[in-house]
């Protein structure tokens, strides 16, 4: 039997969304995206725009050879408003969700009023232009969420809890209980140890932060560092469940 | 006013603990789909109108101690939310009007309460 796997540090930004997002500035681009992350010495981005997911694969392209592992993923918006990041293991699993989301998000953008939703490849191409109401709320409600992105075998975490919009505390009054939430994101302002002091009602919940980013120059802002034998999303699910020698370094946040 | 005479001037539907409707009085009232917000601004024995539909809104009229709650636009409550309230002894009900039509024909029958 061999030893133990290796464990070291990686610098995760679970939470970053490119320019798709209508709210995501045009900068944010697959190619531009990895640069900075690589730039910052981040080692894992999670990419998640609101309700879509055109992007994902573009930016897992212009990662390849660099010291960059992309977590594809989505910021879904229940029915209750409440964003959830999901995180999942492959793109083929990120478009059963793809469609489940859409079938479930009605209405059409408005670009003047909420911005473009450009499809750029890693070459900077633009391929389109997501013609749907990404801004919009989806009629999935949120243990349903959950159960379906478990089903996908995928991560479901409340996004930026601490802040008054959008948040499921915002939104919901308090984290439903009983809810099996992987983790709880609190917004780069608070970071972890903040989110500890604020929440101490929510010890029993993994946290993260992510820098949300939303304009290039925000992508480190933030970044969950994670003691883990490589970057995979089965071993941040290990870290966020503390098996096995994984963690969450909360102190360093 | 009770209210049962509420659901009566209203027509509204009434999910659960019909049999209190006589006799809970109704002070005023608050409207909002932000449950912290509900939770920071509302006040005891107010009907509460709102959009939501998660069981979270049983468990903040309860600590809130509203007279009930009556989400509008048709919308339906989920299962889990009805068993919680019927639990907790908070009436839910429904109107099939517009949040901003059915909160001015509250304020028309009981004003600020």
């Amino acid at each position: 039997m061999r030893g133990d796997p290796v464990l070291r540090v990686f610098r995760c930004n679970l939470h970053v969304h490119t320019c798709l997002s209508p709210c995501g500035d045009l900068d944010m681009h697959p190619g531009a995206i990895v640069e900075e992350a690589v730039l910052k010495g981040l080692d894992v981005i999670g990419v998640s725009d609101h309700n879509a997911s055109e992007n994902v694969g573009f930016v897992m392209n212009a990662a390849r050879g660099k010291p960059l592992t992309v977590i594809p993923g989505m910021e879904v918006t229940t029915r209750e408003e409440v964003h959830v990041l999901v995180l999942l293991e492959d793109l083929p699993t990120l478009s059963l969700l793809q469609q489940y989301v859409y079938d479930r998000l009605e209405g059409l953008n408005n670009e003047e009023v909420f911005g473009l939703q450009p499809i750029v490849t890693e070459d900077g191409d633009v391929e389109g232009f997501n013609q749907r109401l990404l801004i919009g709320a989806t009629t999935i409600p949120l243990e349903e969420l959950v159960e379906k992105v478990h089903g996908l075998g995928g991560l479901a975490i409340p996004a930026h809890i601490d802040r008054p919009g959008f948040g499921v505390i915002g939104q919901l009054g308090f984290v439903p209980p009983g809810v099996p939430f992987d983790a709880l994101e609190v917004s780069w302002r608070l970071g972890i140890r903040g989110g500890r002091e604020k929440y101490p009602e929510l010890s029993g919940y993994p946290f993260i932060t992510s820098s949300d980013a939303h304009f290039i120059d925000d992508i480190a802002k933030a970044c969950t560092p994670m003691m883990l034998s490589e970057p995979t999303l089965p071993e941040i699910r290990r870290a966020l469940k503390g098996e096995g020698g994984r963690f969450v370094m909360e102190d360093a946040c | 006013m009770t209210l049962e005479t509420l659901v009566e001037q209203l027509d509204l539907k009434c999910k659960c603990c019909w049999e209190k409707l006589k006799a809970i009085e109704v002070n005023g009232g608050y409207a909002g789909d932000l449950l912290s917000d509900v939770m920071a601004n509302s006040q005891a024995g107010n009907i509460w109108v709102t959009r939501q539909v998660h069981v979270n809104i049983v468990a903040v009229a309860s600590l809130k101690e509203h007279a009930a709650i009556v989400i509008v636009q048709g919308a339906n409550p989920e299962k889990e939310t009805i068993e919680r309230a019927t639990r907790e002894g908070i009436p839910i009900l429904v109107s099939d009007l517009p949040e901003f039509q059915l909160v001015g024909r509250i304020y028309q029958l009981i004003g600020n309460g």
